[in-house]
């Protein structure tokens, strides 16, 4: 059963991650990235974090792209065109991405014994272990993300208010 | 526990209150007709059935046979997507809803169809996933009405949901939990007074709440997406039959589920207003229907409410709208949860 559902939404959410690529039009794109969210969220849930799969839902899906699509809506983007690319990108990336997945998967499968292993589903990671860890353990990080974030929306506000 | 009877026990849960859901979505519409006519002194719809009372059903049919339209220029399948999205978000939220005590047969919770966790959360995960039914529908019309209308809808969603999410962190932390049923156990004790709006302190949380989702279900004061005098009607200007009652269908069940969302969260749920002070009348069946009709009683003043302030309050200017969510309700929500933590932390 989680096995299964862990298949129906990795495949949905890689179809998903193809379609955003091959979409000429924005907004199809962007309604692709959100199947990936979303199904990214379904991912979450099937590992037990019950808390992260709904923020991933909440803040991904339902706030950050529907920004993406609001902009995309608000500037009117027409369908675009499709190029052919340069040709130093098809000599040198095709060989680079290939090069690049060999390398990936023969190291995934020497360290394969030291990453230890997660499991699907039959364990739950609540609210309260999780805010546990992140208030007491992993406070100092925590609060420094959180300066990070206030630092990243004083420095829009800046930039936005320049115009004027 | 016998696997087939529970699956068969849910499937009637979800059948049953599906179909109550939608007759309430009907007749919230008659409610709001009927009030509305005698704020402004008329009838109201009295003509089909006894008061009128089959009004919904008429409106239903007539609905269902109308042509349904669809003009040359639009994106065909995000025009088609659109209401399903709508409607699909506003229908799911009423599967996290529990109506009365947890009370089992054979295994199955009688009154909620999924007890979650982070039941909060999903409704607050739904609602944010519904603003896509009106972002797109007014986009895809390829009609300027229909895309002002859902830019405006969307920027005021993405701006009240903030103030919405903040209102209700006082009652979380009042409750530790995110689970609907511990939010109204912790309230049931002494009745009115253990309410999380006068007992557990959260008065100015019930104000930001209740603005919040007025804006949020785009209802008078804050209707600016379907003001008729300047955007004919909105992000739905180009639906007919079908597709259009979809949009109406879900504005009015999200007015249920956000009055559901207030009971629980402020007003006690399914508990008693008298506390222990009411005798135990009846059987068993009595006792566990009471809780039923005190939730459903108070959501039925939350939505005569909404149609109280929709024949009373004029329309909001957008930079009004847009200035009193960011610079009034939002600091406002966040100075309730620092006051609000403060206070949870000297007490105990």
């Amino acid at each position: 059963m989680h096995l299964a559902l862990f298949i129906i939404f990795g495949l949905m959410c890689l179809g998903g991650a193809a379609n955003l690529l091959l979409q000429r039009h924005p907004i199809n794109s962007a309604l692709s990235l959100i199947v990936v969210m979303s199904s990214l969220a379904v991912l979450y849930l099937l590992l037990g974090a019950e808390f992260l799969a709904l923020a991933q839902i909440i803040v991904y899906s339902g706030a950050i792209m529907v920004l993406f699509v609001f902009v995309i809506m608000l500037l009117n983007a027409g369908e675009e065109e499709r190029t052919h690319g340069s040709r130093a990108a098809y000599l040198a990336g095709i060989p680079g991405v290939m090069a690049l997945f060999a390398v990936l998967t023969s190291t995934f499968f020497t360290l394969r014994t030291s990453f230890g292993s997660a499991r699907l589903g039959g364990f739950l990671v609540t609210t309260e272990d999780l805010s546990r860890v992140l208030f007491r353990n992993l406070l100092l990080p925590f609060e420094v993300a959180s300066i990070l974030i206030l630092v990243a929306i004083l420095g829009a506000v800046v930039l936005a208010g320049k115009e004027r | 526990m016998n696997v087939l009877v529970f699956i068969l026990l849910s499937l009637l849960k979800v059948a049953v209150v599906t179909v109550i859901f939608l007759t309430a979505v009907a007749y919230t519409v008659l409610l709001e007709r009927k009030l509305v006519g005698r704020i402004q002194n008329r009838w109201g719809p009295s003509r089909v059935g006894p008061f009128g009372l089959l009004q919904p059903l008429a409106d239903g049919i007539k609905l269902f046979l109308k042509e349904d339209l669809m003009p040359d220029e639009v994106a065909r399948p995000l025009f088609i997507l659109a209401p399903i999205i709508a409607l699909s978000c506003a229908l799911i939220s009423i599967g996290v809803i529990p109506f009365g005590e947890n009370i089992r047969w054979h295994g199955v919770d009688m009154f909620q169809i999924a007890d979650l966790n982070i039941g909060l959360l999903v409704i607050l995960g739904v609602t944010s996933i519904g603003v896509y039914g009106i972002a797109l529908s007014g986009w895809s019309s390829n009609n300027k009405y229909s895309l002002l209308g859902s830019l405006r809808s969307t920027a005021q969603m993405i701006s009240y949901e903030l103030a919405l999410g903040l209102s209700v962190i006082g009652v979380v932390l009042r409750t530790g939990s995110l689970r609907l049923r511990d939010i109204v156990n912790v309230q049931n004790t002494h009745g009115i007074l253990s309410w999380n709006i006068f007992g557990g302190l959260q008065l100015i949380a019930f104000f930001i709440y209740l603005t919040a989702a007025f804006a949020e279900t785009n209802r008078t004061p804050f209707d600016l997406p379907e003001a008729e005098s300047e955007l004919t009607a909105g992000y739905h200007t180009e639906y007919s039959s079908m597709k259009f009652a979809m949009f109406f269908m879900a504005e009015y069940a999200n007015m249920i589920n956000v009055g559901c969302v207030a009971t629980l969260l402020f007003l006690g749920g399914w508990s008693s207003p008298f506390g222990n002070l009411l005798p135990a009348l009846g059987g068993p069946v009595m006792q566990a229907l009471l809780p039923v009709f005190w939730f459903v009683a108070k959501v039925f003043c939350f939505l005569f409410l909404y149609v109280w302030v929709r024949g009373t309050l004029p329309r909001f200017r957008y930079d009004q709208l847009m200035g009193f969510g960011w610079k009034f309700l939002l600091p406002l929500a966040i100075a309730n949860v620092m006051v609000s933590s403060l206070a949870l932390a000297f007490r105990g």
